[in-house]
């Protein structure tokens, strides 16, 4: 299975996006391209931009390996890859409203009814509530996958707290740090207003009884989370406050923050803590990550929690593979964007074809997230296709499963020059009364030759993704 | 607007940095004791765990005060709540965690200091390279200090930081003057001896202020001039005035931004006038121990009268 490589993809040279970048590379020299990767190192080292590894004894903060060598997308792949990511994000809002409402989805029968009753990502609380503004999903990061020239997929859908927009931020701040030459030769749009549309995007969605500019902060569960370094990275570039559970509570039918003048009002909290832990008198009543009672402010419409709790719902696994239907319910048109074909392993024939062609299929488990807990078919060993057999045989409705795609490559600079390893893609979307989309994203590349695992807690790395202004 | 956790955090970030930068110091003085007299050394050792409030856990762990022990515990030891590399650490958690309150610059200057100490630090640390690495962390720390101040704002996060800095510092100092009260005593300065010389420069040495103390006081060592020095000084940045003057001076600044004044402001205004107007002849009369000894309790109880009044917790 040879992939489609987005910048070589034959004998003949680059491909257009590619071209101009490929011309200013003949002119490196080698040895300085490799001296510039070590000062991308230090310089992440140098700015904490790490994550923790859970599972680790040393609580290790470690770098994303990050690749000088950016991915490339012309203006024309962007502006389709853009209509299919809107019309996906409005569709996914109106049926986490529809859901959360008069169902009528399961009413006109596109949706089995178990899916939703059976499914712990949706949250009885959020029954008849509205959010400020309407809107459930603010924030959203769509995996995509490339397969050839015209083919795109979406991989799955994050609806819920999605990460790594710091990412590509950094990354381009540290490829204009590097090659500022590079700039002014390519023409490349800019992400770097991605927390002022953030903060925008957030304050149009205030609760309506606050007049003025609302008080927004951003929800940590503090430095040792995995994240902690984006948490702070988009309160200070938002200019907003970082707030811990610790520092919150409910005052006067309001959540407040202690701080060194006394509890002062929030209106908007961009929350990066799960459902789970949001509030210990309605989820998990061990929680000291969340605000006891903050569900009941949110009931009263006092404050705007972004994401709103039970997005999940929407980007669930199982429901996943519905999305085509939901995209035509609620919008009324054929998605632009399609889904891989996907087996749901609760449907017993398509179970029963998983378990013959587990060899060469991709099964996931439904709540899974991470890379964590699933099968690569064609790279597992015969012993690990057994041992998952039998998972999978207990728990069917768990899994799903998908073909190996054979996902597209682009370069990296390895000590032996450029070579191909496989690349995903996951642009972030903002939604208030609009929706907009950076052009750019991140870009996640499996550094090890041949794997398909792009997750960075896997070994996987970034790059720069380029959305060219032709 | 500023969290309370987040005011916590820069003050305590920045008391750890201080007593890093301190305990280098502090070292550095018992080491050059250590070499110029050398049968004195472990009495030396001694007090030099004694002023880093440091000879409990000490004595738990080892029998012997010789150099490499005694460095190596304040340097290196992990255990030890108050060593160099416990205090960089400590104070990195800290800087992460308000990190949104710092700028760029101070925040990596944190984040590199912490790297490159922990990587002196690894192992143990052959005599021959004590002073290049007591070098180093004095220059970490005075790079975070440049670039704090060539960089923040003159806001309440400046006031929070100064605040931990200037009661962690007088506290150090407080604590040296303690442990050698008795050298300074009026009644031991009419002998006169060699070994006071020793013991007063020794004093001097370990806030850096051996040099400058000629300066000001041009010739000889004298007591009252040491301890006036040191205590009164308003001019000297590690005295006790100073400190007060600086601390006062914040907390001022907090009680004009917020438009509200605290116990904190009274108590401090009062540590400060009486340093302020104070003589060193009263203080020897009235007793240098139980002057040093009621200052270190002061300055502790304003910092957990601070905590209170700015919501720290």
């Amino acid at each position: 299975m040879t992939a489609f490589d987005e910048m070589f993809p034959g004998a003949s040279g680059p491909r257009r996006p590619y071209a101009s970048y490929d011309q200013w590379l003949k002119d490196q020299d080698p040895g300085r391209l490799t001296e510039k990767m070590r000062d991308a190192e230090s310089v992440f080292r140098k700015t904490g931009i790490t994550f923790a590894v859970y599972g680790e004894e040393e609580a290790a903060e470690r770098l994303i390996p990050f690749d000088i060598v950016p991915r490339i997308i012309s203006g024309n792949e962007w502006r389709r890859l853009t209509l299919g990511i809107e019309q996906r994000v409005q569709a996914l809002n109106a049926f986490l409203d529809d859901i959360y409402h008069r169902q009528e989805i399961l009413r006109s029968g596109r949706l089995p009814r178990e899916l939703i009753a059976n499914n712990v990502a949706f949250l009885p609380e959020m029954i008849g509530l509205r959010p400020p503004a309407g809107v459930y999903t603010h924030i959203i990061g769509v995996d995509i996958v490339r397969i050839s020239e015209d083919e795109f997929y979406v991989l799955e859908d994050n609806a819920r707290t999605p990460s790594g927009v710091s990412y590509m931020l950094e990354n381009r701040e540290t490829m204009m740090q590097l090659f500022p030459e590079l700039f002014k030769r390519v023409k490349v749009r800019p992400v770097e207003n991605y927390p002022q549309l953030l903060r925008q995007s957030l304050a149009a969605v205030k609760p309506h009884n606050v007049a003025g500019a609302p008080t927004i902060a951003v929800l940590t569960p503090g430095s040792f989370n995995s994240a902690y370094f984006e948490h702070a990275f988009l309160a200070d570039q938002m200019g907003v406050q970082l707030v811990e559970g610790q520092d919150l509570r409910v005052v006067d039918g309001h959540v407040a923050m202690r701080t060194t003048e006394g509890y002062k009002q929030i209106d908007v909290l961009y929350r990066r803590v799960d459902d789970d832990y949001l509030d210990p008198l309605t989820f998990r009543a061990d929680s000291a990550l969340g605000v006891p009672g903050i569900m009941d402010v949110y009931r009263a419409g006092n404050i705007t929690i972004a994401n709103a709790p039970g997005t999940g719902i929407a980007d669930d696994k199982a429901i996943y593979s519905y999305m085509p239907e939901i995209i035509e319910f609620y919008t009324g048109r054929k998605p632009i964007l399609g889904n891989i074909p996907t087996w749901r392993c609760s449907d017993p024939s398509s179970l029963s074809y998983v378990q013959e062609h587990l060899h060469e299929l991709v099964v996931k488990e439904v709540h899974g997230s991470g890379g964590y807990g699933m099968l690569v078919g064609p790279a597992a060993s015969k012993k690990e296709r057994e041992a998952f057999a039998k998972k999978l045989a207990a728990r069917p409705s768990n899994y799903i499963a998908q073909p190996t795609l054979s996902l597209s490559t682009c370069p990296i600079l390895t000590e032996k020059g450029l070579a191909p390893r496989h690349v995903d893609l996951r642009p972030f979307v903002l939604v208030s009364d609009r929706i907009q989309i950076v052009p750019g994203g991140l870009t996640r590349v499996a550094l090890k030759e041949g794997s398909l695992v792009v997750n960075s807690s896997q070994g996987g790395g970034t790059k720069d993704t380029w959305v060219l202004d032709d | 607007m500023l969290l309370g956790r987040t005011a916590n955090g820069l003050y305590w970030m920045s008391r750890y940095i201080e007593r890093a930068d301190n305990m280098a110091r502090l070292i550095d003085a018992g080491l050059r004791m250590a070499l110029t007299r050398t049968q004195n050394a472990s009495e030396e050792w001694n007090s030099v765990l004694l002023s880093a409030g440091a000879d409990v856990a000490f004595s738990q762990k080892y029998t012997e005060y010789t150099a490499s022990e005694v460095s190596d515990f304040l340097l290196r030891d992990t255990t030890n709540p108050s060593s160099v590399i416990s205090s960089i650490e400590t104070a990195r958690n800290n800087a992460r965690m308000v990190r949104t309150a710092l700028t760029r610059e101070t925040w990596e200057s944190i984040n590199e200091a912490w790297m490159s100490l922990k990587r002196l630090l690894a192992s143990p640390i052959d005599e021959r390279e004590l002073p290049k690495v007591l070098d180093a962390i004095k220059r970490e720390t005075a790079l975070i200090r440049g670039s704090f101040f060539g960089t923040m704002l003159r806001n309440e996060i400046f006031d929070f930081y100064q605040i931990g800095t200037y009661i962690e510092r007088a506290d150090n100092t407080a604590r040296i003057l303690d442990v050698k009260y008795y050298v300074l005593l009026p009644s031991i300065s009419w002998v006169g001896s060699t070994l006071d010389n020793y013991q007063w420069e020794s004093i001097l040495r370990s806030v850096s202020a051996h040099r400058s103390y000629r300066w000001v006081y041009d010739a000889d060592y004298k007591p009252s001039n040491i301890a006036d020095y040191l205590i009164l000084n308003s001019r000297m940045p590690r005295s006790l005035t100073f400190s007060y003057r600086f601390i006062t001076e914040h907390l001022r600044a907090l009680a004009q931004d917020y438009g509200e004044l605290h116990s904190s402001h009274a108590m401090s205004e009062r540590i400060y006038s009486k340093l302020k107007n104070g003589s060193i002849k009263d203080i020897f009369d009235a007793g240098l121990h139980e002057f040093l000894n009621d200052f270190i309790c002061d300055n502790q109880v304003l910092g957990d009268q601070v905590a209170l009044d700015y919501s720290f917790h």
